[in-house]
């Protein structure tokens, strides 16, 4: 530090301590790595085992399924979007 | 047998081959016959840090291609007459080293040294995948930092799935954090992460904590392990690390700021040592 650096350091307004910013951003980045490295990307799976478990019970188009997986700190969440078919005129006459 | 040990941390410049410098240096000084490795191959700089740069004939590349013989290869330290470096290529690319080549090396080193110390480069490809593969032990080097944290997060991970010990199944590698460039000035204003954060994120033993410090650059300016400078703090939190390697009992130390320059020293820019 040389003599100018500590007039320097006095002047300058004091800024939040930076410190726990990284050991929190560390911890929820690691949390999902270590995930990721024990289990493989059970993603596909689900969504393929998922889509035939619906397909069972209504008539679906396996194109139109949406996931999404949002890993969050404390609470992750996982939506999965099955955009139904319109029902055809046919089969709607028959269940009224 | 010797012990086969890896210098490791996925990020570059966070201090492995000071790191593995020092400790071979170190343990050669306790009277272990240590070899040092350097698996950089194409940026080798084990020999600079060591001082061993002008002395460099054959390498490790040259020994796995049968083009010399490995003792012809290996240096004999001048200072500490149990230590002994083996060099990178610094021209051929990683592709020269091969798992069988380094196997055969360290089978024959093992009938002459304890310890053998395999310098990672950087990065989880090739050539830090086989430093790490027939490793024993390893030694973790961190620095206070996210990204350096991460990177050695990882970096565990691989060792834990990719090492020979995984592989076989056997006992798993026995992991050692160090964690270096350590700014206890900079962790009490809250700008660096604390010892006790690093700790509890990657949850394994400590083995030395080394405070950032100039004599590191000084002892890779002059090619002399900063081991060796046992003036300074850096040399000395090596040793300690040393010692405790050896199942020594020691207290970490320059963990708090230094006593603060009084006023005629910080108007002269005067520097800690």
């Amino acid at each position: 530090m040389s003599w100018l650096d500590y007039f320097r350091a006095t002047r300058k307004e004091e800024a939040p301590p930076s410190a726990s910013a990284a050991k929190e951003r560390l911890q929820i980045v690691l949390a999902h790595e270590r995930i990721g490295r024990t289990r493989e990307d059970f993603l596909p799976k689900l969504q393929q085992e998922l889509v035939a478990v619906v397909a069972r019970y209504v008539a679906i188009d396996p194109g139109k399924v949406k996931l999404d997986l949002d890993r969050g700190g404390d609470m992750s969440t996982l939506a999965i979007e099955i955009e139904l078919p319109a029902p055809s005129p046919g089969r709607q006459a028959a269940a009224s | 047998m010797a012990q086969v040990i890896v210098v490791t941390s996925g990020k570059g410049g966070v201090g492995k081959t000071t790191t593995s410098a020092a400790v071979a240096t170190g343990l050669a000084q306790r009277g272990k016959k240590t070899v040092v490795i350097d698996f950089d191959v194409g940026l080798r700089n084990l020999d600079l840090i060591m001082g061993v740069e002008r002395r460099v004939v054959f390498d490790i590349v040259n020994v796995i291609q049968g083009e010399a013989r490995l003792n012809q290869a290996l240096i004999r330290d001048k200072r500490v007459d149990t230590l002994a470096i083996l060099p990178a290529s610094q021209t051929r690319d990683k592709d020269a080293l091969t798992r069988e080549g380094v196997s055969t090396i360290i089978e024959e080193l093992s009938a002459d040294f304890d310890y053998i110390l395999c310098d990672s480069p950087a990065g989880i490809e090739k050539g830090a995948l086989l430093a790490l593969y027939f490793a024993d032990q390893a030694i973790v080097v961190t620095n206070p930092e996210v990204s350096s944290v991460r990177d050695s997060d990882r970096i565990l991970g691989v060792l834990q799935s990719k090492s020979k010990r995984a592989e076989e199944k056997k006992d798993k590698v026995k992991e050692h954090l160090l964690v270096t460039r350590y700014d206890p000035n900079r962790v009490e204003r809250g700008e660096m992460l604390k010892l006790e954060d690093v700790r509890e994120i990657l949850a394994i033993p400590l083995l030395g904590v080394i405070p950032e410090n100039e004599s590191v650059l000084k002892a890779s300016n002059t090619g002399t392990p900063v081991i060796m400078d046992t003036e300074s703090v850096a040399g000395q939190a090596y040793k300690d690390a040393v010692g405790r390697f050896l199942g020594e009992d020691l207290p970490h130390r320059f963990l708090e700021p230094a006593k603060k320059p009084g006023l005629f020293q910080r108007l002269f820019g005067g520097r800690a040592a």
